[in-house]
């Protein structure tokens, strides 16, 4: 039972890579790629403010993008 | 002081680790995505300040991009902050008096692109006249069906040192870790969302050195309460889960919102929630306004008033970890500049952002002189955070 989760994700993930076409096509990103969309636009200003929250508040991390994200390369 | 590490850093647990990384690899194999890109060569110069409570903290950031190949890209940053504090925590504590310090941080790493996956590695050092600190990341992101999604784990390690001014002799370390995992991932065309997880650990010296917890005064003689110095415990571990996302509205604006859940070993529970909408007003100018709200319980050993001196293992009042919240409204407005270039530069932008933060706290009360007691309220004080930055692409 503890690998279940394991081979569900994995299964799930081979179908994927098999089958799936993306299902937002390249030239269908322009809004994804628009400023306004970007979860940290100025990385200088967001490592600032967040400098300035956990300074002051007792929590901390998973704050600020995980990185990447739009597709739009 | 007790400065979290301000590093961007990764993953959960071993099992989440390598259950992450399994299923990454798996896909790493068959998936045949999009190529990815690093970040476009940039500069910024930033100014920031923080007002609020007798606390005034300024100073400049630079922050500078540049690829020296299709696949590398190289990044620095120097960042300083002058502070001037008579905050309540020092005026109220016989050992501190009102200060200036100076804290100046460098920062330096590397993207490295193969394929769709980007490997990061950085390094950071914070030095003030009684701290230093030395941080080491490691991070990764991979992206996944044609870049619609894109995952994220990165570590990052911390090495702390505590002194304390007026007492050479002391001094004492901090080891930090970090583990962080995320996902972006594309919704539609006009939907974006992101989840992250962070752990984070801390062993060592975790409390201010200088600071005090305060005690009923025994003798009746004396004045109503005594000080005695923090004492905390030499561990931390905490969890933090967000997830945000942003919703593209015709034809030229956003909304965006996000939630954090955050727990630790010592009993603080926060939650933070988050939302704005962001625009362009012209071809040049884009604003942005945002509302946040946090709210925290305090840790298991805060307490405004102890009943007697060391009568618990673990004892602080410090005003970070006793339960409050507060309310953050944004203001943001960006103007674009030479967007036809000039010389080596492709285009440049001027952005300012104002924060107004009103703090309000549950328990820890306002024991400025000239109080008693029976007179004093509990703390209350507004913050007014900005920063002014230039931007160039080249």
């Amino acid at each position: 039972m503890r690998l279940l989760p394991v081979v569900i994700l994995l299964a799930l993930s081979s179908a994927a890579c098999t089958q799936v076409e993306p299902w937002v096509k390249p030239y269908e990103r322009a809004n994804l790629a628009d400023p306004v969309m970007l979860f940290e636009r100025d990385p200088v200003s967001e490592a600032y403010m967040h400098h300035v929250r956990e300074a002051r508040e007792g929590a901390r991390g998973a704050a600020g993008s995980a990185g990447g994200g739009c597709g739009c390369n | 002081m007790l400065r979290v590490v301000q590093v961007v850093v990764v993953a959960v647990t071993k099992r989440i680790l390598a259950f992450a990384g399994l299923l990454l690899m798996s896909q790493a194999v068959m998936l045949q995505a999009q190529a990815a890109v690093l970040p476009e060569d940039r500069a910024d110069v930033m100014y920031h300040s923080y007002d609020g409570q007798n606390v005034e903290v300024t100073g400049p950031s630079v922050l500078v991009r540049k690829g020296l190949s299709q696949n590398v890209s190289v990044f620095a940053n120097y960042y300083v902050d002058n502070i001037s504090s008579a905050s309540i925590d020092v005026v109220t504590q016989g050992s501190q008096k009102a200060y200036k310090e100076t804290r100046r941080e460098g920062s330096i790493g590397a993207d490295l692109l193969y394929e769709d996956t980007t490997f990061t590695v950085g390094i950071s050092s914070s030095e003030e006249d009684d701290y230093s600190a030395n941080t080491t990341w490691f991070g990764l992101t991979q992206e996944f069906f044609g870049g619609l999604s894109t995952l994220s784990m990165g570590y990052a390690r911390g090495a702390d040192k505590v002194r304390k001014n007026g007492d050479p002799t002391f001094e004492e370390e901090v080891d930090r870790r970090s583990y962080r995992l995320g996902l972006t991932q594309v919704i539609s065309r006009n939907a974006l969302i992101g989840v992250t997880w962070e752990t984070i650990t801390d062993q060592g010296f975790l409390n201010n050195p200088y600071r005090q917890y305060r005690y009923i005064n025994p003798d009746p003689n004396g004045a109503e309460t005594a000080f005695a110095f923090e004492k905390y415990p030499n561990t931390r571990t905490s969890n933090a889960a967000s997830v945000r996302g942003r919703y593209f509205l015709a034809p030229d604006s956003a909304v965006h919102g996000e939630y954090r859940y955050f727990s630790d070993d010592w009993d603080i529970r926060a939650h933070n929630i988050a939302f704005g909408y962001t625009r362009h007003l012209n071809s040049r100018w884009m604003a942005e306004a945002g509302y946040r709200y946090y709210t925290q319980t305090g840790a298991d050993f805060f307490s405004n008033l102890f009943e007697a001196e060391d009568s618990q293992n673990f004892m602080g009042r410090d005003k970070e970890t006793s339960p409050f919240d507060n309310h953050t409204l944004r203001f943001g407005v960006t103007y674009k500049f030479m967007p036809d270039g000039w010389k080596f530069m492709n285009s440049g932008s001027l952005n300012f952002n104002y924060e107004f933060i009103r703090f309000s706290y549950d328990e820890y009360t306002d024991n400025s002189p000239g109080t008693t007691l029976a007179t004093e309220e509990l703390l209350e004080f507004n913050a007014h955070v900005f920063n002014i930055f230039a931007s160039f692409w080249f």
